[in-house]
């Protein structure tokens, strides 16, 4: 029994640690914020709960799960709203370079008045 | 074999955390270091959950709930407060300047046009700061990647 | 649409603030039954008086919305959810990861704003399906136009997307997913949608 959750403990600390990784990888290779935000919210957020769940699974600790579950819980709340300040706060001030979106609305470079 | 995959898991965060200091360091504007230093945060997390797994240490886990919130809160301060910067190069011209009032907080510090703290990669970007050509790509510093 | 009618004396007014106030108090003794991993008396009446005296002294528009539950759909929510964070994931992942697509101009693919007016005018569910769009394949949310409704989304890949469309369609369906199992039986009528309809969901 230890054995079994053990080796999936294991197996989420490796595949979480490889999304942190990819994570990493990805902000320094995508070339503009957005995409670079796409690697924040969706790889990272897995990847920590992957790595909460190995976590889980090595204490077998009723106090401590539940902490890492709330852990969790804020993860997957705040990591949404983290990007859509980031992504709209981009947006507004320019840091985006309209060049590399496919822009398919009209509005889009006048729209930087009043946040 | 739980060692093994605890110098595995660490090594590749490490990795991901060094990857996002190069972003930090590189990133031409706030919003940018903003984003990588969300990355950093998290993969410190994770580090302390790596070795709270191993080394199976229970105290560890109230400080994974403390940070978790601290990179949020970062993120959406800076990300309020981000103004538009001034740009680095030679596209004011193309550049509304910055809004009256908005430019008190956040991005005005390390990125005001003579503070050349940040500015190393943008240097040898194949002098596309010198034209006055209208492309505002080098606002967000695609130029700069490999 | 929940304000509170100015004519009525400010006693009314503050103890309608107060009946308001209990979910915010059972969500705060929940967070803290679980930050201190032990379920006892102490813990529940402390956290939701912390939660009460957090919404008092941080109050916030009200986003009141009359909800329902319904088991099956909101099961079908769930697991969808679970589905496409995995994949996402892994697709942005391996996107971000793979070796040879510097060869081709850099990394990363090319991406588009798409804006996808959503059916539901309530805030709880906008909000909702803003934040679920964020986790699932390929979209972000950036922007919200209220009045109209708007989301601004940015994806990722455009065209392993499947184009603007698709990617509208996509979030229409997650909304979809996200009224039945929470939105009252009013909500869905108003809205055009059917209560149970598991597999397939309906294009307006």
């Amino acid at each position: 029994m230890t054995l079994v959750t053990d080796v999936a403990a294991a197996v989420c600390l490796l595949l979480g640690a490889f999304f942190s990784f990819s994570a990493g990888v990805g902000v320094v290779r995508f070339d503009n914020l957005l995409s670079r935000m796409h690697v924040v919210a969706k790889p990272q957020v897995l990847g920590l709960l992957l790595l909460l769940a190995g976590v889980a699974l090595r204490l077998q600790d009723r106090g401590s799960a539940t902490m890492l579950l709330l852990v969790a819980i804020f993860q997957l709340m705040t990591s949404p709203v983290a990007a859509y300040m980031v992504g709209r706060s981009g947006l507004r001030t320019r840091c985006v370079d309209p060049a590399v979106l496919e822009i398919e609305e009209d509005e889009f470079p006048a729209r930087e008045a009043g946040r | 074999m739980m060692l093994a995959v605890g110098v595995v898991a660490t090594t590749l965060l490490a990795v991901g955390a060094l990857l996002a200091v190069v972003r930090i360091e590189r990133g031409p504007t706030m919003l940018d270091r903003t984003v990588a230093f969300d990355v950093l945060t998290t993969a410190l997390v994770g580090a302390i959950a790596v070795e709270a797994a191993i080394s199976r240490r229970t105290e560890s886990v109230p400080i994974l709930v403390v940070l978790s919130l601290v990179g949020f809160i970062g993120s959406v301060t800076i990300a309020r407060f981000a103004a538009v910067e001034p740009p680095k190069n030679g596209t004011a011209a193309q550049r509304s300047g910055p809004r009256p009032g908005a430019g008190a907080a956040g991005g005005a510090g390390p990125s005001a046009p003579g503070s050349v703290g940040f500015a190393g990669p943008n240097a040898g970007s194949g002098g596309s700061g010198v034209e006055p050509g209208p492309d505002p790509a080098d606002v967000t510093g695609r130029k700069e990647e490999s | 649409m929940k304000q509170p009618d100015p004519a009525q004396g400010p006693g009314r007014r503050r103890a309608r603030r107060l009946v308001t106030l209990w979910p915010t108090m059972v969500v705060g003794a929940l967070i803290w039954v679980l930050l201190w991993g032990d379920l006892s008396w102490a813990n529940v009446i402390s956290g939701a008086v912390l939660g009460a005296l957090v919404a008092l002294a941080f109050p916030l528009p009200p986003i009141g919305t009359a909800t329902t539950v319904r088991i099956g759909p909101l099961l079908h929510l769930l697991g969808r959810f679970v589905g496409d964070l995995v994949l996402a994931s892994f697709q942005v992942a391996w996107t971000a990861v793979v070796p040879g697509r510097a060869a081709r101009g850099g990394p990363t693919p090319h991406g588009a704003l798409v804006s996808v007016p959503l059916r539901t005018d309530s805030d709880l569910f906008i909000a909702t399906t803003a934040g679920l769009s964020s986790l699932v394949p390929g979209t972000l949310v950036i922007d919200l136009d209220r009045p109209t409704r708007t989301l601004r989304l940015h994806v990722l890949d455009i065209a392993a997307s499947g184009g603007p469309d698709a990617v509208r369609d996509a979030t229409l369906d997650l909304e979809a997913r996200l009224l039945r199992a929470f939105a009252p039986s009013a909500e869905l009528a108003r809205v055009g949608l059917a209560p149970y309809t598991l597999d397939k969901e309906e294009r307006r």
